[in-house]
């Protein structure tokens, strides 16, 4: 392990942290990479390894946020309570139809979700219709 | 996402079935975010997030906090999971949870300062980063 990958990861930490308190994810999507270009991991170790640090995001992350008010604790334990039932259902659902078709709806489902947060912020930078006339 | 079909009707008035309904939601919700982190290896709040602010009338801020929490639940499961096979290597990952820490403490003092108009709007970019991933 050398300086500069020890930097690499340090640097690819905080920048994850940061993502993950900005927009509520765990930050794995760059965790992930991270340990295989600069730490060396397979691919298969760096995804159980990143969950490591998932943890530790979430749990100083969430009380944060606590803190300024933004957490809804009980949906919080309810997701994370029923989210096996995905993993189960995921896997299932995998060996039916096939990996690909997965990925594809995956993304289906996220531009959707994407063009309608783009459709909220639109109308919302309309003025209050109340004074339109 | 079978509930999308009624986005036409008239709104309901949420009080008068709070609990069925929302814990459905969620339960969904949740599965969708299991599946997802079971089979890409990444979490769920890809997911979560937009979900609950589009499906539950989240605020932003509250969706990320409350998604942030799950994760924890979600993450430490498979955390262990993967223990049992040996593939957790716990230096490597201290040495960039250590580093996320600090910058998860940043990065929620940010969110609070900038409109939820520009944490969805990151976010939906975000998005269409994960479904070009997805789909490539």
């Amino acid at each position: 392990m050398e300086a500069a990958d020890v930097i690499g990861a340090v640097s690819i930490g905080v920048a994850g942290g940061m993502l993950a308190g900005l927009v509520g994810v765990g930050g794995g999507v760059l965790f992930v990479p991270g340990l295989v270009v600069f730490l060396g991991l397979a691919q298969i170790d760096a995804g159980a390894t990143s969950l490591v640090a998932v943890v530790l995001v979430g749990a100083v992350g969430g009380w944060r946020q606590r803190s300024y008010g933004n957490l809804r604790l009980r949906d919080g334990v309810a997701l994370a309570l029923f989210s096996p039932v995905g993993v189960v259902a995921g896997v299932l659902v995998a060996h039916a139809v096939g990996e690909r078709v997965l990925e594809l709806s995956f993304a289906a489902v996220q531009l959707v979700m994407a063009a309608q947060l783009v459709r909220r912020i639109a109308s919302a930078d309309r003025p209050s219709e109340a004074s339109s006339g | 996402m079978a509930d999308r079909s009624r986005c036409g009707a008239p709104p309901v008035d949420d009080r008068a079935a709070l609990l069925p309904p929302q814990l459905l939601r969620l339960a969904v919700i949740a599965t969708a975010a299991g599946a997802f982190s079971a089979l890409f290896g990444v979490g769920g709040g890809t997911l979560i997030v937009p979900l609950l602010v589009l499906w539950m009338g989240y605020g932003e801020r509250e969706a990320t906090g409350t998604s942030l929490a799950a994760i924890v639940g979600i993450a430490a499961v498979g955390a262990v999971a993967h223990g049992l096979y040996g593939n957790v290597h716990l230096l490597e990952g201290l040495l960039i949870g250590v580093p996320a820490v600090g910058g998860v403490i940043a990065g929620t003092a940010l969110q609070q300062r900038v409109p939820e108009r520009a944490v969805s709007a990151v976010f939906a970019a975000l998005l269409v980063a994960s479904a070009v991933v997805l789909v490539v």
